[in-house]
This record gives C-alpha cells, sequence and structure tokens, in this order.
C-alpha cells in the first residue's frame, strides 16, 4: 500500500515539475508532507544533500523518500515514478506531436503555467527562509539563526556582485555547514 | 548492442559528474552527445532543451530519453535514461541507509542548522533569477504575485492545497485570457 501511495505522489511530481529542480521542490514538500512521509526538517536536510551529490536533484529526492519509507523497493517505485512522465512526454512529443509545443493553445497553457510556477517558488524559498532564519521551533526569535541567514545571504548574494557567478550551491552548502558547526558548537 | 552500452555509459558518466542538476547537466550533454560522439547537432540540443523547458519531469531525463530515442528507438531511450539514473540512485540509497546514524553526531547536526539556511537561500536565489528572466508584462507578473501571495499563505497556515491546484487555475485563466482576445472578430489574427 505504502508503495502505491510512493508511486502516486511522485508521478504526481514528476508530471507537474515543470522548471527543472527548483520547480519540483514545492511539489515534493506538498507530496512528502501531505502524506507524513518526512517533516519539514529532514527533507530540508535531503534538499541539501541531494544538490551536494551528483544526479538529478528530483530524481535523488525521490530515491531519498522512497527508501525511508520502503527500502529498496520503495526507492525503485519513486525513482520509476519521477522519471516516468518526462520519459513518455518526450517519446510521445518526439514520435508524434512534433508540433505539438508549437500548439497555440499548448503555448498559452505554458504561459500561465511558468509565471504560477516562478511564483510558488519564490514563496517557497521565502517561507524557508523565514521559518528556518527567524523563528525556530518554539515560535520564540533566536539569535544564532538569525545571524547565520544574515551573513550567509550577505556573503552569497554579496559574491554574486564582486565575481561574475559567484559562490557555487555546492559552495554556499559546505560553506553553511562550516558556519553551523562554528554557530552551534559552543554552548 | 555496442550502442545501447555505450548509450547507457556514456549517460552514467554524465549522471556521475554532474553536480547541481539540470542546467550544469547540458553543458556536459553537450560536450558528450554533441562534440565528441556525434550522436545529435548543436540545433538538436538546443531544440532538446526548449523542449526540457516546457515539459514536466527533470531536464537531465528530457536529454537522455531524447538522444536515446534518436540513436536507437525506444530500447535506446530505456537505456539512456536508466543509465542517467542509475549513479544517484546508488549514491542516494546508500546515503539514506546511514543519513540517520550520521545526524545524531553532534557536529554533523550542527552543520545541517547551517545547511538548513543555505537551502532557503538558493531556492530564493534560483526564484530570483527565474524573475529575471521572465516577460516583462503585466499578466504573467500578475499570474506570478498572485501565486506567491496564494503559495505564502498555505505555507503558513498549513491550508490543506495543493500547488497543483494553483498550477492548474493559471492554466486554465491563460487559456481563458488567450480564447477571450482570439474571440473578438479574430482580430488577434491579424498580427
Amino acid at each position: 500500500m505504502i508503495c502505491f501511495d510512493l508511486f502516486i505522489g511522485f508521478l504526481k511530481v514528476g508530471l507537474f515539475a515543470f522548471g527543472g529542480a527548483y520547480g519540483a521542490i514545492p511539489l515534493i514538500r506538498d507530496v512528502v508532507l501531505s502524506y507524513g512521509w518526512l517533516d519539514d526538517e529532514m527533507l530540508t536536510y535531503m534538499i541539501a544533500v541531494s544538490e551536494s551529490t551528483p544526479g538529478p536533484i528530483m530524481v535523488n529526492l525521490a530515491t531519498y523518500v522512497g527508501s525511508s519509507q520502503a527500502g529498496f523497493p520503495g526507492a525503485l517505485i519513486a525513482t520509476a515514478a519521477v522519471v516516468l512522465p518526462s520519459f513518455v512526454i518526450i517519446l510521445l512529443i518526439m514520435a508524434l506531436l512534433k508540433k505539438l509545443l508549437k500548439n497555440p493553445y499548448v503555448q498559452a497553457v505554458l504561459r500561465g503555467l511558468k509565471p504560477c510556477i516562478i511564483g510558488i517558488i519564490l514563496a517557497t524559498g521565502v517561507y524557508m527562509i523565514l521559518k528556518n532564519g527567524l523563528v525556530m521551533r518554539s515560535g520564540a526569535l533566536q539569535i544564532r539563526p538569525l545571524i547565520l541567514t544574515a551573513a550567509l545571504g550577505a556573503v552569497y548574494f554579496g559574491s554574486g556582485k564582486v565575481k561574475k557567478g559567484g559562490i557555487s550551491p555546492i559552495g554556499l552548502i559546505c560553506l553553511s555547514a562550516v558556519a553551523g558547526i562554528a554557530a552551534y558548537g559552543w554552548r | 548492442m555496442i550502442l545501447l552500452t555505450e548509450l547507457f555509459l556514456t549517460f552514467a558518466r554524465i549522471g556521475l559528474f554532474t553536480f547541481g542538476g539540470g542546467y550544469a547537466m547540458i553543458s556536459l550533454i553537450e560536450r558528450c552527445c554533441v562534440e565528441q560522439k556525434q550522436w545529435i547537432t548543436h540545433d538538436e540540443m538546443m531544440n532538446v532543451t526548449v523542449i526540457a523547458e516546457s515539459t514536466p519531469g527533470p531536464i537531465a531525463i528530457n536529454c537522455a530519453t531524447f538522444v536515446g530515442y534518436k540513436q536507437k528507438g525506444l530500447p535506446g531511450a530505456v537505456a539512456a535514461t536508466i543509465g542517467m539514473v542509475l549513479p544517484s540512485f546508488c549514491i542516494i540509497f546508500l546515503i539514506s541507509v546511514y543519513l540517520d546514524g550520521f545526524l545524531e553526531i553532534a557536529w554533523i547536526a550542527h552543520a545541517f542548522m547551517g545547511i538548513k539556511i543555505a537551502v532557503g537561500l538558493l531556492i530564493l536565489d534560483a526564484a530570483i533569477k527565474m524573475i529575471r528572466k521572465m516577460q516583462k508584462k503585466p499578466i504573467p507578473r500578475t499570474i506570478m504575485l498572485f501565486a506567491f501571495a496564494a503559495m505564502l499563505l498555505i505555507d503558513f497556515f498549513a491550508l490543506r492545497v495543493s500547488s497543483i491546484t494553483l498550477m492548474l487555475i493559471a492554466a486554465v485563466v491563460s487559456l481563458a485570457l488567450f480564447l477571450m482576445k482570439r474571440d473578438p472578430g479574430k482580430e488577434g489574427a491579424a498580427k
């Protein structure tokens, strides 16, 4: 039964995840939280792990969630489910519907989808920063996450201004790990 | 059979050596499949990128399926796609077995307190980059702002509304606007 849920859940992710990995993160949060597979904390950790290991982020998250819920079969089913829609859609487009994407109605739908996804990604980013950086679990304002957020934000967005491209995502994750140890290592 | 093995191995190598998701992968796929193996042309590669952006799913999977199908039909598509997925599947599966144990080690838990904040910043940055590339027109901007506000409300109040619902609404609204613009006297067709 859990395997069936995993399959349906990640099929939804694969089918609606437009706009690459960051478009998929809000969807995966949605599915994973609504089934109660992981909490927000663990999911955030796994996003960082997926970003720091090779391969498509969506596939990495599917494998992890599947494995955490139902071991190896779960990992296999969730991964297959997240890959299946894009696999089938590309085959259909190549074999049958070469002009599908140029169809004006399809274009109109895509024109609506793209800004909507950007809005969803923006909201997810803002929400995660507010939740992790300002108000932690108890709801009380805590000083360490606040300082970490300000410092990491300044370094990351500042580096893009100094040097073209700035710090890479993996660079930021390594830096934040060191900053986390530095901030929480002492009592 | 040799070609199938080659497709599988090439995409397994791409899957193993690209960090940071889709767009980082495109340059490597370009180098392997266009310059070295000459499986597809540069123009076709640009085409796949556009298709990948307009279809759901991981961009890397879209590319692997496309190249594999082009070379060897359905078996080729399967070989390339499995090759793409396999390395990260193995790595993440191993991590998933040990991660809980890792998090009990104090300094690793501390590191993740910092990492958690970095993830939020990365998502915000991705959104900002997409907004910069977005068309500066009133309709997409309005849709973007509505989606942003709605999603923020959903997150903060833990509402049971899926982001898929928001996407379906945006698609219907955009289609309706298109049909309304088109209908009156077919003026739109003249442009």
